[in-house]
């Protein structure tokens, strides 16, 4: 009877959102004189055309995945941590700084690389999170302030102390790289790297531990209602830090996705990536769990890498595409709207 | 008909339940029309499909004799039906004008007008005899004045039709009476109201007719002149009810609970326990009786280790616990009801299995090495949810889609089964019903046989004089005198937590 409930509904939400963000985003083109099924049509093949753009939208997807992860992650434990792009970066450079400073066997030296980078990323959500639990400054301030830090201070220790010519660092050692001949050559040259496996896995992880562990039962007893696992003896102030310790692992990572993979080196960023704001954006689309952020991220880093055919075949601006990226995560975000019109079309004829 | 309501064979199912079953309520103009059924029987749900929240499977609603369709909260504004939530929805920072127009702003030439509503809000106030002050602040104010500031947001959105949903739960005894006043003035004006409340007093005293409801399905309307509390018990129940709790006396052995010279500090620095001495045996159950804000709440989250203590010494079973953490505590034999179930006693959004875990999750068998054995767990919750006859559709179900009731069955569940030495219950049956209560408080009787130690603290007289073996009257932050109930009344009671001397045991008698 009623259409649409429950568990299904919160899969549908996002699919009416993107349903919606298409349409009137055809209807934008439209306006403007532009044809939306080609354009369509060509952000279609743009994604899954050919094997090349096949691996640029799983190159593009893994960063995002691990990004959406470190949101969410804090989210369930009741922490909006907007600082994910600081974390992000901090992770770089460290990933890199191992990659470039070391001489290991790949076996040690590749997830070196990568746990350095979840521990740098990991401290750096700490400060916010240990501010938040012990002095109550609330974590969206702090995080946000802590993003322009890490932006500027690793630019600055890139110049100090790592700069090699073209305003970046040296590549990493191929000890640390997670760069991969096999991925490139089947996808046509794409720079797919193995870095997709290590978001996959740390979905698992995520996974596991919100739902397998009692660390993950704490954090989400105290995401939900702080009073009560107070009562019931949970230490409220370590869960807070420790969320936001495990937040900034998964966005320490998604860093080391950049320096060791995609990139292999760090330039010096003019402004941030938002690849930590996206995460946000994904975290929402995935409603907060692992397998919807993996779809999430797959749909961003699609219309991403998408969008570029879009504009040059269909001649659609690229600012077109940012706008119904835009419109998805509007309508997804007010999936009140949808909610409400639901309710209307259930109560249609009856009391 | 002249009925101003009428239900007519409502169904409202949700996942895994009937909540209401071909119900049938007719409410007359200007009558006060109990609603009365066990927790979990469909009132709450009843009056949200009555005021648009639900849509409803099947049944016809008509207000004021015409059939209304497309229902939702505006409409049911429209038509003039108010509604007074148990949980009230106000703006703490606002004032009270502030947050009676909110959404129905009063505009003049573009601004708010404020002084205009005020003016208004002021004559509805008098006229009702709410002595509201329409420029306090929401903090600043009781929490039954607050309630009175939801019953003018009604009024004064022209409201004739008002539904209270279990409006004394949170009030004090004084407050109590105060609102029976309120709600014959509001009928005497014309009005109408729909009152939900478990205390068969209170229906006694100031309701015409009672429609009874017994898990989802109408029993019948009664009229409240020719029936009495048994009666109405029985017909809610379907079975006979104990009143009064069948108990022997008590056998106290060893102290467990032993609080010396005790002072906590609330948050402004103010001393609200004060000096306070007390003392628990085993195979007893001590009552504390006081009015509210004399230092309670604070000597239990004292002795919980929720609170800092300023100075004095808890001990628990020969242990100093005063320093402890909570969970320290718990584990040296604590047992603890909260007051507030929502705020400290459940996770609303967790299932009612993962709530039963909520004191016992890191131990084994619940995990092992830091991994949830989420099989036991919920075995477990689903022997506790049949011993303790909680109702809900299964142990998966989210604390937040149980009735009031049945969330404290649940919590009690969860506390009495770990059988701690020390027992605290915080105002165990507030919002329960009649059979409820009983249960609960055979709860609390078969724990201090099997000897252990409880601690009572409840508004309700009845209560403390039905249950504990010994009343300690707290005033001021200390207990002022230790009373036999058996050589008590309500009155030698009345005055000692108003601070007055006694003069000798059973003084009054
Ligand atoms: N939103 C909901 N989703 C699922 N089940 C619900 C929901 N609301 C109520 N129920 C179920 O419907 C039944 C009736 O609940 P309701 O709140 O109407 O009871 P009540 O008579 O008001 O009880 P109480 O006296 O304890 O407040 C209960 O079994 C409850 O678990
Ligand atoms: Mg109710």
């Amino acid at each position: 009877m009623n259409l649409l409930k429950g568990r299904l509904f919160s899969i549908l939400i996002p699919v009416i959102s993107v349903v919606l963000a298409l349409i009137i985003g055809g209807i934008v083109m439209l306006a403007s004189g532009y044809q939306p099924i080609l354009a369509y049509t060509s952000l279609f093949e743009g994604i899954f055309g050919n094997s090349y753009n096949i691996g640029e939208t799983v190159r593009q997807m893994t960063p995002l995945i691990l990004a959406g992860l470190a949101v969410a992650f804090a989210f369930r434990a009741g922490l909006f941590n907007i600082g994910v792009e600081g974390q992000v970066l901090v992770g770089w450079l460290a990933s890199v700084y191992v990659g470039v400073s070391f001489d290991l066997p790949k076996i040690i030296h590749l997830p070196f690389a990568i746990v350095t980078a979840a521990v740098a990323g990991a401290l750096w959500g700490v400060i916010p999170g240990f501010l938040k639990a012990r002095f109550k400054v609330h974590e969206v301030i702090t995080t946000i302030m802590m993003n322009y830090i890490a932006l500027y201070m690793t630019n600055a220790i890139i110049r100090a102390y790592m700069l090699a010519p073209g305003e970046r660092t040296k590549d990493v050692k191929p000890t640390a790289s997670l760069a991969s001949d096999f991925l490139q050559t089947i996808t046509d040259g794409s720079r797919l790297h193995y870095g997709i496996i290590v978001a996959l896995i740390c979905s698992v992880i995520m996974w596991f531990i919100l739902w397998k562990t009692t660390m993950g039962y704490e954090l989400r007893a105290v995401g939900f209602n702080q009073h009560a696992s107070r009562y019931a003896g949970m230490n409220v102030s370590k869960n807070i830090i420790l969320s936001m310790a495990i937040s900034g692992a998964f966005a320490g990572i998604a860093g080391a996705m950049e320096g060791l993979g995609t990139y292999g080196y760090m330039m010096i960023n003019a402004a941030f990536t938002g690849v930590g704001f996206d995460g946000i954006a994904v975290s929402l689309i995935g409603a907060n769990n692992a397998i919807g952020i993996i779809i999430g991220a797959a749909l961003f880093g699609g219309l991403k890498i998408g969008a570029s055919n879009m504009s040059s075949v269909a001649f659609v601006p690229i600012e077109l595409v940012d706008i119904i990226i835009a419109l998805i995560i509007f309508f997804i975000a007010s999936s009140y709207i949808i909610h409400w019109l639901s309710n209307r079309v259930n109560k249609g004829g009856k009391l | 008909m002249d009925y101003v309501i009428e239900m007519r064979n409502i169904r409202k199912e949700f996942p895994g339940i009937v909540a209401n079953d071909n119900i049938t309520l007719q409410v007359k103009k200007g009558e006060i029309h109990a609603l009365l059924g066990e927790n979990g029987a469909g009132k709450s749900t009843l009056m949200n499909v009555l005021f648009g929240l639900y849509q409803p499977e099947e049944g016809e609603i008509f207000v004021k004799g015409k059939k209304v369709t497309a229902n939702d909260p505006n409409v049911a504004n429209d038509l003039g039906i108010g509604m007074v939530h148990q949980h009230f929805m106000l703006v703490e920072k606002f004032t009270v004008t502030e947050n009676i127009i909110l959404g129905k702003e009063p505009t003049r030439g573009g601004r708010v007008d404020i002084k205009s509503a005020a003016n208004e809000i002021k004559k509805l106030s008098d006229q009702y005899g709410l002595s509201v002050d329409p420029h306090a602040k929401i903090e600043d104010i009781s929490v039954g004045m607050q309630q009175r500031v939801e019953i003018l947001k009604t009024l004064y959105r022209g409201a004739d039709i008002l539904i209270f949903d279990e409006p004394t739960a949170v009030l004090t005894p004084q407050e109590i009476s105060e609102l029976m006043q309120i709600m014959k003035k509001l009928v005497r004006e014309g009005k109408s109201i729909i009152l939900i409340t478990h205390k068969l007093k209170e229906i006694m005293q100031v309701c015409d007719r009672c429609t009874v409801i017994r898990r989802g399905k109408g029993i019948g309307t009664v009229n409240v002149a020719d029936t009495d509390p048994d009666k109405l018990a029985a017909m809610m129940v379907g079975r006979e009810v104990n009143f009064k709790v069948a108990k022997t006396d008590s056998v106290p052995k060893e102290t467990v609970l032993e609080i010396k010279d005790l002072v906590v500090e609330d948050a402004r620095k103010v001393n609200v326990v004060n000096g306070l001495n007390l003392e628990v045996r085993a195979g007893e159950i001590v009552g504390i009786a006081g009015v509210d804000g004399n230092g309670q709440t604070e000597l239990l989250e004292a002795i919980t280790g929720l609170a800092k203590v300023s100075s004095g010494k808890i001990m628990l079973n020969g242990r100093d616990i005063t320093k402890l953490s909570p969970r320290k505590v718990t584990e040296s034999g604590l047992g603890h009801i909260p007051q507030d179930r929502h705020k400290h006693g459940l996770v609303l959004n967790f299932t009612i299995g993962e709530n039963m875990a909520l004191q016992t999750y890191y131990q084994s068998p619940y995990s092992k090495a830091g991994i949830l054995n989420y099989k036991t767990i919920y075995e477990k919750a689903k022997s506790l949810i049949q011993e303790f006859d909680v109702r809900t559709p299964s142990e998966f179900t989210p604390a937040r889609a149980l009735s009031g009731g049945n969330q404290q069955k649940a919590i009690i569940a969860r506390e009495v089964d770990r059988s701690p030495d020390f027992l605290i219950a915080a105002q165990p049956t507030r919002g329960l019903d009649v059979g409820a209560i009983e249960f609960i408080h055979s709860k609390l009787i078969q724990e201090r046989d099997k000897g252990k130690a409880v601690l009572l603290v409840s508004f309700e007289l009845d209560e403390i004089m039905n249950v504990s073996d010994r009343i300690a009257v707290i005033y001021e932050g200390k207990i002022v005198a230790i009373v036999n109930p058996k050589e008590t009344n309500e009155q030698e009671l009345g005055l000692l937590m108003a601070g007055g001397k006694k003069e000798k045991v059973g003084g009054f008698q």
